[in-house]
């Protein structure tokens, strides 16, 4: 791959006196198109990084060049051209509107539908009004109380100066760069993410949330994060909203590792509603996403839960590696997909420690002309005695012309331990929206019923104030799907 | 004027006429039973009158409190007041009991015009009526007909005819799978709804189910018509002397 003449220009003259071959005060703002050694270089300088973390990402750079991108995932989209996508601008402030009044109408309509608030709807839409600094003050307030109970919770960038010691211990110790053909491309040019740490014995006394997190927007395209959980901890971590989220960039290709140590539980709850596109899944956005957790202490637990309902194009497999003995992984899982989205979802439980337990529950959704695929490995290590896995895929279909595929891989080491899993494909029958119907519920309120019916089991892993609004999501999410 | 007004009511199902030409008129404060054997037509009379996709009328019209229900899908027939016990009530798996029902009150609620019940306050008026019905709030947290007996299941559906009011309503086969308790329990439920401003169709293939519910007439249905109507001492006609007796004379 050949950086453009723009690119070499720019690097060029940016690059003339400071030790990195970089001046400290750039007046640019955006990198220029495409990716090259330079580019990688011109992020890390900006971000002002130390040497370890330029090099590792320049390491991750040339890895990702000998890489393929993957093909066996059950998704079909045009070759992306990596070449033709700015991989950092400066943070900016979305565009000032003076009212609700000029926002797009279509995307007033979703939030009044979501219950958000007036104030809320306006802070989402990018209306400029004074409250947006009553979210910041909140947003402080929240992170002195942390800091008392000693918990790091900042944007990556900002750990990176502050805490290097600990991200370089713990960055790519669970995704190495050569991990994946995504996850090397994240980890050469990521722009900011989540850090969090909790340390030994503390239990976190509220969520955390992404919302609530300074910086929050325009962390980018190729957001890291990081969860460090030390013995006998406890975190809960919310990512994403249910506020459809439109975005310039089609590619959002994000990396989130976490590390659970003895005794320590991380719970990871993901709402996602990125913009799926037209009808014809035109414009939307390809969600390409590594999460993994490495429970490496004895009886940690980590606790995946997603609802998808967003994006053109999902791949995206969140994770356990069952090191420590006793360990526990759970995955619950609900995606959607209608109209012409593809959703190739799923995870993968590694057992390796002795008595691990992990347990799967997905509930895909598939609407329109959608493809949704729950892909999963339940993989059993030869010392992993005692070990147990229970995988439940459920297939719901609404109307004749979407697909639903399940595809489990297991490979089990050892002939002690247990591993089930049971898959049903099911449609919403015509008996059961008529039932709705004729007790006054019209046809979108019946489906959201029925549907939220058959996800109950992952909804209720929800964190309450999330579950409610992503109830509401899904429902709309297949509004005009039936009848 | 009449409740519910059925005229001339011509439905065809896979090319085969299964109502031919039906009336009826009930007016509120009554109890019409309509009594048929097998075959004669009575699920779908009741599909008929609730709007199910696939059972539009041929010819004829119906009307409830005078407002034809011809253009007129299933729900908003449902939030007009026009209920329909089933048979056979659907299961939902994972719809809990008591947020089925508040969508469903709140829907017809907001169809009269009436303030939408939050929770507490539909919790309380809920919890209120299905004391009466028997029902157990344990009942009310399960997924609706999950896992429930016959009695249950037919106890819910009277439990939301309760909760719904309806102006018209129809109980198909209400008494099928029931036993003389729960028969009794399910027929107190429905006796206890009877006033001069509603009116209820009570479809039944026994006798039985009218020693409880006792309706002011009583039809008997036979190849997709009514071929006579009488008092409560119909139905025991029929018991007497079978479908067939009274099929043979008319």
């Amino acid at each position: 791959m050949v950086a453009t003449q723009e690119t070499i220009d720019k690097v060029k003259e940016v690059s003339s006196t400071y030790k990195y071959g970089f001046v400290t005060d750039l007046e640019a703002e955006k990198a220029p198109l495409g990716l090259s050694e330079d580019i990688v270089k011109f992020i890390s300088h900006k971000k002002k990084e130390p040497k370890w973390l330029l090099d590792w990402r320049l390491k991750a750079y040339k890895k990702w060049l000998s890489m393929e991108a993957p093909n066996w995932a059950m998704v079909d989209f045009p070759k992306i051209n990596f070449q033709d996508i700015y991989y950092y601008s400066a943070p900016k402030t979305k565009p000032k509107l003076n009212s609700l009044d000029e926002v797009d109408p279509e995307l007033l309509r979703t939030y009044e539908k979501l219950g958000i608030p007036i104030k809320e709807q306006e802070v989402l839409a990018g209306v400029a009004v004074d409250y947006v600094f009553d979210s910041v003050s909140v947003a402080t307030t929240f992170r002195e109380k942390l800091a008392k109970e000693g918990i790091i919770f900042c944007p990556i960038s900002e750990a990176v100066q502050s805490h290097p010691d600990l991200v370089k211990k713990y960055i790519g110790s669970v995704i190495p760069i050569s991990d994946n053909y995504y996850a090397a491309l994240n980890s050469a040019v990521f722009t900011d993410g989540s850090f969090v740490y909790i340390p030994k014995g503390v239990k976190c006394p509220m969520e955390l949330s992404t919302y609530f997190r300074i910086n929050e927007q325009n962390s980018g395209q190729f957001e890291r994060t990081l969860i460090i959980a030390e013995d006998n901890t406890y975190v809960s971590y919310l990512e994403g909203c249910t506020a459809p989220q439109r975005d310039e960039n089609q590619l959002h290709a994000a990396v989130v590792e976490l590390v659970a140590m003895n005794n320590a539980e991380i719970k990871y709850s993901t709402v996602q509603n990125w913009y799926p596109g037209d009808k014809d899944g035109r414009g939307g956005i390809y969600n390409f996403v590594t999460k993994r957790g490495n429970c490496l202490g004895k009886k940690s637990k980590i606790s995946w839960t997603q609802v998808e309902t967003g994006s053109a194009i999902t791949w995206k497999y969140p994770s356990c590696v069952l090191k420590g003995d006793d360990s526990v992984g759970e995955f619950y899982s609900v995606a959607v997909a209608n109209n012409a989205q593809q959703a190739d979802t799923g995870t993968k439980m590694i057992h390796i420690g002795k008595n691990t337990k992990s347990t799967i529950i997905s509930k895909g959704i598939s609407a329109g002309k959608a493809q949704n695929t729950y892909r999963g490995q339940v993989q059993i290590q030869k010392n992993a005695k005692g070990s147990r896995n229970f995988t439940q895929c459920d297939s719901l279909l609404i109307g004749d012309k979407c697909g639903a595929h399940t595809v489990p891989y297991i490979n089990q080491f050892t002939p002690h331990a247990r591993v089930e899993h049971e898959a049903t494909t099911s449609k919403i029958s015509e008996d059961q929206l008529f039932y709705c119907l004729q007790r006054g519920l019209d046809t979108e309120q019946a489906t959201s019923l029925i549907v939220n019916g058959f996800c109950k089991e992952v909804m209720k892993e929800l964190p309450m104030e999330f579950a409610v609004e992503a109830q509401k999501l899904i429902g709309i999410s297949l509004e005009g799907s039936v009848g | 004027m009449s409740l519910l007004e059925i005229k001339n009511a011509k439905l065809k199902l896979d090319d085969k006429d299964i109502l031919k030409g039906l009336s009826l008129s009930v007016n509120s404060g009554e109890v019409h039973a309509i009594m048929g054997p097998n075959g004669s037509g009575k699920s779908t009379l009741s599909y008929m009158l609730a709007g199910r996709d696939g059972y539009e009328l041929e010819s004829g019209e119906v009307f409830l409190e005078g407002q034809s229900l011809s253009d007129m899908e299933a729900d908003e027939r449902a939030r007009s007041g026009l209920f329909l016990a089933f048979q056979y009530p659907v299961e939902l798996p994972g719809v809990g009991g008591m947020s089925f029902l508040r969508e469903a009150v709140n829907s017809r609620r907001k169809f009269l015009g009436e303030e939408e019940l939050d929770h507490l306050a539909f919790v309380k008026e809920a919890r209120k009526v299905a004391s009466k019905m028997f029902v157990k709030d344990e009942m009310l947290k399960r997924a609706v007909n999950v896992g429930f007996s016959g009695g249950e299941k037919k106890r819910f559906e009277i439990l939301q005819m309760a909760m719904l009011k309806p102006k018209v309503s129809i109980l198909d086969e209400t008494d099928s799978g029931l036993d003389v308790d729960a028969l009794k329990i399910v027929s107190d439920g429905v006796n206890a709804q009877r006033n001069d401003e509603n009116a209820i169709v009570v479809i039944t293939h026994y006798q039985r189910l009218l020693d409880y519910i006792v309706p002011d007439f009583v039809h008997i249905l036979s190849d997709g018509n009514i071929i006579k109507s009488g008092g409560p001492e119909l139905a025991l006609e029929v018991e007497k002397n079978g479908y067939a007796g009274l099929i043979n004379a008319a």
